[in-house]
């Protein structure tokens, strides 16, 4: 009878030996209950409700129809008649979906939008977590604390606050003005660009923090091992450290992508009418066009479009345990030490 | 490393921060500014604070809010504590893959898909015992409590993983069963993370727009929901005065915080040496 | 302060001893791994048995199915007496020592030390009475207040011991006790913990890799390889006396010479060495059949080291000194033979100026006792 290392031993489901609890953990054990299972339970079972199921129920209205009723779409399963119940799939929705280039093209341009965000947010994210983890280790907390900060303020507000300085008489616009460098204010507001700003903004310390929680973790010897054997810092940093930081940048690049397709706020405050993104798709599919069907089939489908990134993401996740952490700490205090990594 | 280039990294990170505090001070600034408009200075003036605090609107959506995200942090720790302690300590279970699976999916899930799963859910409950029968604070502290669970349980997990798994079984080997365990040296220990996770679930909550503007029925409104309607409508200046006072408050957590953690190395330093002095 | 009523005595060796500890057939596998293959030992009231071994051989494996964080896939494991299957580790009267001692980081000396006996539902008076005993016993009195990251690795290790040891186990199990010390303190601590289990009369289980450590503490030594036993004896058996090749290699150095049995006379044995081109004599108490292929291990100190060529010798060879290393107590001598093979031979260093000829390059004669060759087969 071989044992897989992570089993917990027998005794530990086995019922006690001794003890006033001993009758009633017979009992429970008789019931399939004991210890464990006190434990395991109560998450599971409200995520299966709260998270599963509602998946579930998406999936079934994708394939109704949308009806004057209430709730407005059509039953899946017909128990009218009396005879056998019939099951009504109406693929309609995902057909016009697909074929209505308006979506297509939704969809596109918010993948699209999603990986410039990500590109820029690794281009700008990677020198600044590069920076925090060659800094001095009194400066560490500190540094990631100031990263850390502004996140722990309204989000929302945060946007607000750019609407307020990318308008045609925000602050930017003032300064370039009043220096000299345009002689019109520049249109910032309501495009693409204040749309990448805001994204770009919103998501840095998912991208920050990731990086710098495998950045920290590099051995400085490496690098002088590498100088000392004849390279440039440049190619020490190319050949050594950036192979090394691989399992960060993927994990911080699947940490920004993944939401980001899905963004809705920013595309809405700081986008352009021509900058439709998915999720203000299924924003208004549903409380403007009530058209539930529609709706749950385009979350179904981003959903589909998202599984291989996702399934990346948790590779990277099991091996170097650090994002999850670090981006769970993005919004709370980081541990004396910086982010722990999971093992 | 950055010898031939000594100023590319610090006026790297120099420029990203200067990036992400430019939005808040501007707000700061200019939430004592006299004008409503942004281009005319009009004084320093604190009109704009007293006209928040005679909001009666913004006010109840503030204190919903703070009692929304209460319950919620405090429902997302008890149950982060108990799936990380699964996902941690049991080793192989049925049902394992599963409840990893559906614990870091809500992590990078876009919040329309939840939000919308949610509220169709909601709807489609309406009528049974035990269910919320509409929609308001009930359904919205059960959507961010489900949402903001990944977080706090990826924070314990992180913790419980690290920490030193042979205290628990000396422990055992003492004579404690296995819940007296969990009471004296599990929970000690994790209550760092624990309270952690407690902070950032509160935080989610709070700042929470889309999953709330599902869930909550068509009377209740979040602060979020508030400030995001007015923000539609134009620029109301007494949103800065709103965004200074949460960043006051941050701040001063912040600080209080790092005072407490230094104040704690310093203690540790104390303590090593005081061992080294001894064999 | 409370001895055992009975004087710990070799009890390992009276004919009729019961065992205290049983280990009968006890098979671990972890998926396709066996880490513990087929054990059975028997360990008896008041020993300081050591399961000696390299890493990976299965002995941290063995010891935590003593303690019960691990059970075994099959076979049993009594102790004094009562079945261990499906017992917990809270309901076992065993103890452990671990490793890193796993302290409690939150709770103080006192506290630490008390625990077990809180969880016994000791009554308060009693449990401060003897806290207050085994703290003197192990020298950290006026101690109990701190907590252990203010405590140096040597008082930690006091306390892991103290904690373990109040609450009067049948058995004690330690993990590497004196791994983190540094040497004079692992000396010092050596003495101390045999001290100890003298005094308390409780028996130790000891898993280490260091032979040294071994050798010092143990009553017996478990030589464990690949998750099976493959001696058990008292240190001067297993140094003197191994009984297979891995043994003899194991513990300590030793000089090999693969030959055949060419005669077996009384106590005596002639092996053939066709490498060194000798013929060996060797003392040994079991008999052996002539043409058996065996192995003669002589160790260095058993060797003698000489200028002139001495007379009457069972076992004599020529070579040169290629190296000296001089280790203070003693010298380690590379003697080169003519077919190239380095021989090992330790002297001692009887006199301060020691022996100037005895340099690089001399033609020297090393010779041994047959009693001083032991006798293996693979």
């Amino acid at each position: 009878m071989t044992q897989a290392r992570n089993e917990a031993p027998r005794w530990l489901t086995a019922l006690s030996h001794s003890g006033p609890s001993a009758r009633l953990t017979r009992l429970l054990h008789r019931c399939g209950i004991c210890g464990r299972t006190a434990v395991i339970v109560p998450p599971l079972l409200w995520l299966t409700l709260f998270f599963l199921v509602p998946f579930v129920i998406v999936l079934k209205i994708s394939f109704a129809e949308q009806q004057l009723a209430v709730p407005p779409y059509t039953p899946l399963i017909d128990w009218a008649g009396g005879g056998s119940p019939h099951l009504h799939l109406h693929v309609s929705s995902y057909a016009y979906l697909l074929g209505d280039p308006l979506y297509v093209q939704a969809f596109l341009s918010s993948l699209w939008v999603a990986a410039i965000s990500t590109a820029l947010c690794l281009a700008i994210g990677y020198p600044m977590a590069y920076a925090i983890a060659r800094a001095d280790r009194s400066w560490r907390n500190t540094l990631l604390l100031a990263i850390v900060l502004p996140f722990w303020t309204s989000f929302l507000l945060r946007v607000y606050a750019w609407i307020g300085l990318l308008r045609n008489n925000g602050l930017i616009n003032q300064l370039l003005l009043s220096l000299g460098i345009v002689h019109e204010p520049l249109v910032m507001l309501q495009t693409d660009f204040a749309m990448y700003v805001g994204i770009v903004y919103s998501y840095l310390p998912f991208m920050i923090l990731p990086l710098y929680a495998n950045l920290e973790k590099h051995d400085p010897a490496l690098l002088e091992a590498a100088v000392d054997l004849g390279c440039t810092p440049a190619r020490a940093f190319r050949q050594v450290t950036l192979p090394l930081s691989l399992p960060g940048i993927i994990a911080g690049c699947m940490l920004v992508f993944i939401p980001a397709v899905g963004e809705f706020v920013i595309p809405r405050l700081l986008g352009g009418t021509n900058s439709l993104m998915i999720g203000r798709v299924l924003w208004d599919e549903f409380f403007s066009n009530r058209d539930w069907p529609v709706a749950s089939s385009v979350a179904i489908v981003l959903l589909a479009v998202l599984v291989a990134p996702m399934v990346i993401l948790q590779r990277y996740l099991g091996r170097d345990g650090a994002p999850g952490a670090a981006t769970a700490t993005m919004h709370g205090r980081p541990q004396p030490g910086a982010p722990q990594p999971l093992p | 490393m950055s010898r031939r280039r000594p100023l590319f990294l610090p006026s790297a990170l120099t420029a990203g921060l200067v990036f992400l505090y430019a939005p808040i001070v501007s707000m700061i600034v200019y939430s004592f500014n006299a004008s409503r408009l942004v281009t005319v200075w009009g004084g320093f003036s604190a009109k704009w604070y007293h006209e928040l605090a005679g909001d009666r609107q913004m006010l109840q959506a503030a204190w919903l809010s703070l009692r929304i995200a209460l319950a919620t942090a405090s429902g997302a720790v008890l149950l982060g504590i108990l799936a990380a302690l699964a996902l941690v300590r049991f080793g192989r279970f049925r049902g394992r893959t599963l409840l990893s699976g559906m614990v870091t999916a809500p992590l990078v899930m876009p919040e329309v898909i939840t939000g919308l799963s949610l509220l169709l859910l909601f709807v489609a409950v309406e009528g049974v015992p035990f269910m919320p029968s509409s929609r308001g604070f009930a359904t919205i502290v059960i959507a961010h409590v489900t949402l903001t669970l990944s977080y706090v349980t990826i924070v314990i997990q992180s913790r419980l993983a690290t920490m030193d798994e042979s205290l628990e079984e000396a422990a055992l080997d003492l004579g404690a069963r296995p819940a007296k365990v969990f009471v004296a040296i599990t929970l000690p220990l994790i209550a760092p993370a624990v309270a952690s996770g407690w902070l950032l679930a509160f935080t989610l909550s709070l700042d929470d727009l889309v999953i709330a503007s599902f869930t909550a029925g068509p009377s209740t409104n979040t602060l979020p929901m508030m400030i995001f309607s007015k923000v539609r409508l134009g620029v109301t200046p007494e949103i800065n005065a709103l965004a200074t006072i949460m960043v006051a408050i941050v701040t001063v957590f912040v600080a209080i915080a790092g005072v407490l953690m230094s104040r704690q190395e310093r203690a540790r330093q104390r303590d090593l040496r005081l061992a080294a002095a001894n064999p | 302060m409370s001895v055992r009523a009975e004087p710990p005595g070799h009890t390992w060796q009276e004919p009729q001893g019961e065992p205290y500890i049983r280990l009968e057939h006890v098979y671990k596998r972890f998926d396709a791994l066996a880490a513990v293959d087929d054990v059975s030992l028997s360990i008896y009231r008041g020993e300081i048995f050591c399961l000696l071994g390299a890493s990976g051989c299965g002995k941290t494996t063995l010891l935590r199915m003593l303690a019960g964080f691990d059970e075994p896939s099959s076979g049993r494991i009594y102790i004094d007496g009562a079945d261990m299957q499906n017992v917990p580790p809270y309901s076992r009267p065993v103890n452990m020592m671990f490793q890193s001692y796993a302290l409690f980081p939150h709770m103080t000396v006192e506290q630490n030390v008390a625990f077990g006996l809180k969880q016994q539902r000791t009554p308060r008076a009693e449990i401060a009475t003897r806290v207050g005993e085994m703290l003197g016993m192990v020298r950290l009195q006026g101690l109990e207040r701190r907590k252990p990251h203010q405590l140096s690795g040597g008082q930690r290790q006091r306390v892991a011991l103290a904690r373990a040891l109040i609450q009067r186990p049948k058995l004690l199990l330690l993990d590497e006790p004196l791994g983190a010390l540094d040497k004079k303190l692992r000396e010092h601590t050596q003495f101390e913990l045999v001290g100890i289990q003298q005094r308390l009369g409780v028996t130790f289980v000891v898993v280490t890799h260091d032979q040294e450590e071994a050798m010092t503490l143990a009553t017996r030594i478990g030589v464990m390889d690949r998750g099976r036993i493959i001696q058990v004896g008292t240190p001067r058996d297993i140094y003197e006396s191994p009984r297979s090749r891995y043994v003899a290699e194991f513990i300590g150095n030793v000089n090999m010479f693969e030959g055949e049995v060419t005669r077996a006379a009384a106590g005596e044995l002639t092996i053939e060495c066709r490498e060194l081109g000798l013929e060996l004599h060797a003392a040994s108490a079991a008999p052996a059949a002539a043409g058996t292929r065996v192995w003669a291990a002589v160790r260095p100190e058993k060797m003698q080291l000489s200028l002139e060529r001495p007379a009457d010798t069972a076992n004599l060879i020529g070579g040169v000194i290629a190296e000296i290393a001089y280790l203070g107590e003693t010298s380690t001598y590379l003697v080169r033979l003519e077919g190239g093979r380095m021989l090992r031979v330790t002297q001692p260093n009887t006199q301060r100026d020691g022996e100037p000829r005895l340099a690089r390059d001399a033609r020297v004669w090393v010779s041994w006792h047959a009693a001083g060759c032991m006798v293996v087969i693979d």
